[in-house]
């Protein structure tokens, strides 16, 4: 799967100008509120007609202004879970999901019971949308969409409206998506920690441009040292494999390019791969390795960059063999320890730092 | 107390010429409702009041109207009468044209709120599940729309059961052809000796409009359980 998107559209006083690429696995578009995310997906849906430029799948062009190509939404398959579900209220659930079929030129039930055992919507099969919770009317928005048979999927903040434990239900579905249909999605997000354990790709937005794409450990390294999305919740992500658990302990050893991570509370089993995300301000930084310290991540690496000070701190880039990592200490520290590109440190990280939240399937 | 034949006549005849004028105003109330809640054109505020005149005009104008533009010697009753075999000047079929336009606001206001209400989201989500316009049409706005729908054509129903200046206007008083139950009952208050009659028509009258007014307010409960429910 190819997705190119290079559109401008203006709206209102809202100016839209988005230019980037996906390929396959999941696409995070990520920014605050009124950055213009939800404008690209309707664009890429059809639902919104852009003023210039081009949407192509596949290499196929779904909107094209020079070549004068507009594919209306319903004929695009390109499946669209919206935040606030849209269930079609007259219809049973069993209705709601097989909407689509008939359109995609299917008939019969294919693959429900597939999409149904999914997603757990057994028992919900017979009821009205009235009478479901918001988790399941999620989920049975995303089965809709899904038996559309859609080339790609879209997902707009699919978790906003839901409280902490639906959350992480609906992301454990999202991720069965990318991982057993393979479904290309492109997920729209404002929570860093969704971004973090789903996208393999990130498009960062603001104020209706984009200002960073790419693979989302890299796009996440450059983002940290520029100050335009304020001190959000920073941090570097690591692709990393299960090597051992240690049940006593309750600690799981993992291996990445720039050596070993100790995390405790890890869900995988031994040899899967996984993505963890590092906060910046959970990050030590010292000159020689310590002793007789706590903390049991002892990376050694060196200094990349140091991005621009904010108030009393600053981050700093580090390069351990390799990955990335980012470091968020006072300004004061960073003078006292001398810090400059190039310089050899230790970045100390405490296992304890590094929670369920931080933790996705790669 | 079983009803007379000649009673059983003239509640028939009523509920004939207020089914006809229900249905056969449906297809312009919904055009109207449509055309009024979601599309913009010059005019519309015009249309708008025009749809609106009958609620607020005296019947007799627009019976005396229809009387000046479909009267048997009129160019245009001429016309029907000749080319397609329609007469509506003291038939039958003229009452339920008098009491279909009287109904007409009171129907394009219930379905076009129901138009107004239908959630445009939910159109555009049917769309991007491959479903092209006419689809969206048939399966997501038009089912939403059907409880204001129902309501409308009830409360046109309704209103026809009680029309009376444009019918005697146009269609005059004729017992079996236009002798609606308002009518019935005119006639035996002029009539010595009529009162008793008259008054178990007024009860007859009573019981049929608030059946359909029940009817109609039962249909708006669900309708707005669904929207709740949404």
């Amino acid at each position: 799967m190819k997705l190119e998107v290079s559109i401008g559209a203006r709206l209102g006083a809202f100016a839209l100008d988005a230019q980037f690429t996906a390929e396959g696995g999941v696409t995070a578009l990520f920014g605050r509120s009124g950055s213009g995310k939800t404008s690209v997906l309707n664009a890429i849906s059809g639902l919104l007609r852009p003023a210039r430029g081009r949407i192509a799948l596949d290499g196929m062009p779904l909107y094209d202004a020079q070549a004068g190509i507009d594919l209306p939404a319903h004929r695009r398959r390109v499946g669209y879970v919206f935040q606030e579900g849209r269930l079609l209220p007259h219809l049973s659930v069993r209705q709601n999901l097989l909407y689509g079929r008939r359109f995609a030129g299917r008939s019969g039930e294919g693959e429900l019971g597939h999409v149904v055992s999914l997603l757990g919507l057994g028992a919900l099969l017979e009821r009205r949308p009235q009478d479901l919770s918001g988790g399941e009317k999620q989920r049975v928005a995303i089965g809709r969409a899904l038996l559309a048979e859609p080339r790609l999927l879209l997902m707009d903040e699919p978790l906003a409206a839901l409280d902490a434990p639906r959350k992480s239900e609906i992301l454990y579905y999202v991720e069965r998506l990318r991982d057993d249909l393979r479904v290309p999605i492109v997920y729209v997000s404002h929570a860093l920690d969704e971004v973090v354990r789903l996208a393999d790709t990130l498009v960062v937005m603001s104020e209706g441009r984009v200002l960073e794409s790419g693979a989302v450990g890299e796009t996440m390294a450059r983002m940290e040292l520029r100050p335009f999305l304020g001190r959000f919740e920073g941090g570097a992500v690591i692709e990393a494999r299960v090597a051992e658990h240690d049940l006593e302990m309750g600690l799981a050893r993992l291996e990445f390019a720039g050596g070993t991570l100790y995390a405790p509370d890890v869900d995988a089993l031994v040899g899967e791969r996984l993505r963890v995300r590092i906060r910046a301000r959970d990050v030590s930084l010292a000159l020689a390795r310590p002793e007789s310290i706590s903390m049991l991540n002892v990376l050694a690496g060196k200094v990349a960059a140091l991005g621009e000070a904010s108030g009393a701190s600053v981050d700093v880039q580090l390069d351990v063999a390799g990955t990335a990592l980012i470091a968020r200490v006072t300004r004061k520290s960073a003078a006292a320890l001398r810090l400059a590109p190039g310089l050899p440190v230790y970045a100390l990280i405490k296992s304890v730092a590094i929670d369920r939240h931080s933790v996705g399937w790669a | 107390m079983p009803l007379t034949p000649a009673e059983l006549e003239i509640l028939g005849l009523s509920v004939k010429v207020a089914l006809a004028s229900a249905l056969a105003s449906l297809p312009f109330a919904l055009g109207l409702a449509f055309l009024l809640a979601r599309a913009e054109f010059p005019g519309k505020m015009l249309l708008d009041g025009l749809v609106h005149l009958p609620l607020v005009l005296p019947p007799v104008v627009i019976g005396y109207l229809l009387l000046v533009a479909l009267g048997r010697t009129a160019p245009l009753g001429a016309f029907l009468a000749d080319h397609l075999g329609i007469v509506f000047a003291f038939r039958w079929t003229g009452a339920a044209l008098a009491s279909a336009l009287m109904g007409l606001p009171l129907a394009v206001r219930a379905m076009r709120q129901a138009v107004e209400s239908v959630d445009r989201r939910l159109e555009a989500a049917a769309a991007t599940l491959g479903a092209p316009p006419i689809a969206v049409f048939a399966t997501v706005t038009l089912p939403l729309v059907m409880p204001g729908v129902l309501n409308g054509m009830l409360l046109a129903f309704a209103r026809s059961l009680g029309e009376f200046g444009a019918t005697i206007t146009f269609v005059s008083n004729i017992p079996g052809e236009t002798q609606t139950l308002p009518l019935a009952i005119y006639s035996l208050t002029q009539m010595p000796g009529g009162d008793a009659q008259a008054m178990r028509l007024c009860m007859l009258a009573i019981l049929l409009s608030l059946g359909a007014l029940m009817v109609s307010e039962i249909l708006l409960r669900r309708a707005r359980r669904r929207a709740r429910g949404a």
